[in-house]
């Protein structure tokens, strides 16, 4: 049997279309090696194998018709917080634990669209609230690198999984570095697109004005091929972008001759691991190799980034999280005295500690009295730190800098304090509050972890994005390792 | 029925200084966000939510004199607008098995008015 395991989305993809081999036969192998992981890496919440199989065969039907799309036949996984028709969807908490969504997530119908045979839906902190997936009610995912050290959050289930190499992609979102974090602390590609190029559709909503939907693979052009399958306009979607999507694959071998690169002098403090400075440095210098010009920057309100989040991602929270009464769908306590002790008991209950934690910050910001203390505040700062992004892109292309100030950390290390697990998200945040599209590259090892490199672009500068990320990944071969056991 | 003075009650003039809420504060906020918290979670949240808050007072050191708050990034766009035309089918049957407590195609609850 063929290492389907170690092909990416892309040779997949192609080997399909080729006939060399046809998708039951990789879904089976896929399937096999997430059923073998589930016990130690948890990276699974549901596992929908028939299912699986079923479009498997469809797609080989389809390919042996000469027809398909990009990804046919192709398997991936979804982030549990994607809607999926009949198959349940559970954000990781208790409170959705037998929620079946009556109808699929956009991202989940374009996929599908393009082909792609979806495995499973992966574990995730709950709500996406949280950086080290510690906060799912399915228990924690392990990081494949070193089973005693967390994947990163909140898409750790599909970072887990794409690391792991049981499937070759995964979808995943991004509200503080959801994506760019885990893809960091797992050694893989994650791309957060521009705010509003992705539908938000049928994604479980946390925090409406950053939430975006995006990709964790294996190398940038794999993130290439599936984000451009899965991006466009949504009428569905109000806050999405109607503006057509470039083929990020076609761009992706652009030479970097004369590229702009800001270097963010707020990214390399003194928070920053000297060891993961050494590997970004590196990388820098590699970059310098390929044409580009390193710029010095400063974005002097970035610091503020996230006190900002931790009041307006709480406050958004707590308003969409008011959905989950107990009346129409999620969990309900037994035996309510009266509707009030229903909200309070059933939202009690199904929430997990940090979730209430969060709605109950941001109900703290939004009250009368506070809100424009905190709430009003927290905006203002925002557009200074989003004024510093445009000032900045101005005199650069693209700023690249960590995405982590520390490689992966222990189970449990950083679950005490709140403020030492929001600080896990300091260099990813901003892109965040300014809607970037940003990118975290493998650039290294530290210790024998991996270490994380991020690039941001301008609003719907993802092809430069990608192109930038690629270039790097075709003159390294950090994105081509795979942790020990599981290659 | 809640005592929303408890949550007002403090006075937030210096935000550098430390924001210890208080047992009933944390209730107040509690009851705000319609949950439910045990005795064991109260003082959990009373450290934590105070630390949370004494960082993001962080925010009052920087200058926002006639900065315009910033709702969501893309800040070129406007509300998209559609035709004032029925889209949408009734879906109850498709929503209702979702539902922890439903009869005759309604959504039970305990009873509101006595």
């Amino acid at each position: 049997m063929a290492d389907f395991h170690n092909s990416t989305l892309t040779e997949l993809a192609a080997g399909l279309r080729a006939r060399k081999f046809s998708s039951v036969e990789v879904t089976r192998a896929l399937l096999e090696r997430v059923t073998r992981h589930q016990s130690a890496l948890n990276a699974f919440i549901s596992v929908t194998a028939d299912e699986a199989l079923a479009a498997a065969h469809a797609a080989d039907q389809t390919l042996a018709g000469g027809g398909g799309g990009a990804l046919t036949g192709v398997p991936i996984a979804h982030k549990d917080l994607f809607c999926t028709q009949g198959v349940r969807t559970t954000c990781g908490s208790r409170m959705l634990d037998n929620f079946v969504s009556p109808y699929d997530a956009t991202v989940v119908k374009k996929l599908r669209g393009a082909g792609a045979v979806t495995l499973g839906k992966t574990n995730m902190d709950e709500f996406a609230m949280g950086s080290s997936n510690e906060t799912s009610y399915y228990g924690p995912v392990r990081n494949p690198w070193n089973r005693e050290l967390v994947p990163g959050g909140s898409s750790g289930g599909s970072a887990a999984a794409v690391a792991a190499r049981l499937v070759p992609g995964a979808t995943a979102t991004d509200t503080g570095g959801s994506i760019r974090q885990p893809a960091a602390l797992c050694g893989i590609t994650g791309m957060k697109p521009t705010y509003g190029r992705v539908s938000r559709y049928g994604m479980v909503a946390f925090a409406s004005s950053l939430d975006q939907g995006g990709v964790l693979t294996r190398s940038a052009a794999d993130a290439a091929l599936m984000l451009r399958e899965m991006a466009g306009f949504d009428a569905n979607d109000s806050t999405s972008v109607d503006t057509p999507v470039p083929d990020y694959v076609a761009t992706l071998e652009q030479p970097l001759t004369g590229l702009r690169i800001g270097l963010l002098r707020e990214f390399f403090d003194k928070g920053l691991d000297a060891d993961n400075e050494r590997r970004i440095r590196e990388a820098l210098r590699v970059y310098e190799t390929l044409g580009a010009r390193l710029i010095d920057v400063s974005l002097p309100h970035l610091p503020m980034s996230v006190p900002v989040y931790y009041v307006v991602a709480p406050a958004e929270c707590s308003s969409n999280l008011a959905r989950f009464d107990g009346v129409r769908f999620g969990h309900r306590c037994e035996n309510p005295r009266d509707l009030n002790d229903m909200y309070r008991r059933s939202r009690g209950e199904g929430f997990g500690a940090e979730v209430k934690r969060r709605v109950m910050t941001g109900t703290y910001v939004l009250s009368a009295g506070y809100y424009d203390a905190y709430y009003l505040k927290a905006q203002r700062v925002r557009a200074l730190i989003n004024e510093d992004f445009v000032r900045a892109f101005e005199s650069v292309d693209v700023l690249i800098g960590p995405t982590t100030p520390t490689p992966a950390f222990a189970l449990g290390a950083k679950t005490a304090d709140p403020i030492t697990m929001y600080l896990n998200d300091i260099y990813t945040i901003g892109a965040n509050l300014a809607g970037l599209p940003a990118i975290s590259v493998p650039c290294g090892f530290v210790q024998d972890l991996p270490v994380g490199l991020q690039i941001v672009g301008p609003h719907f500068a993802e092809a430069r994005v990608l192109n930038a990320a690629h270039a790097f990944q075709k003159v390294t071969d950090w994105h081509t390792r795979a942790p020990a056991g599981y290659a | 029925m809640y005592d929303f003075a408890l949550v007002f009650s403090l006075h937030h003039a210096h935000f550098s200084r430390s924001m210890a809420l208080t047992r009933e504060q944390i209730a107040s906020i509690a009851a705000l966000a319609r949950l439910e918290l045990t005795a064991a979670e109260v003082p959990v949240y009373q450290d934590t939510l105070s630390r949370i808050l004494d960082f993001v007072g962080a925010l009052e050191a920087c200058d926002t004199k006639d900065v315009a708050p910033l709702a969501h990034p893309l800040t070129g766009l406007s509300q998209r607008l559609r035709p004032d035309v029925v889209t949408e089918q009734d879906h109850r049957e498709q929503y209702q098995p979702n539902a922890p407590q439903v009869a005759a195609g309604l959504y039970l609850v305990p009873k509101v008015i006595e």
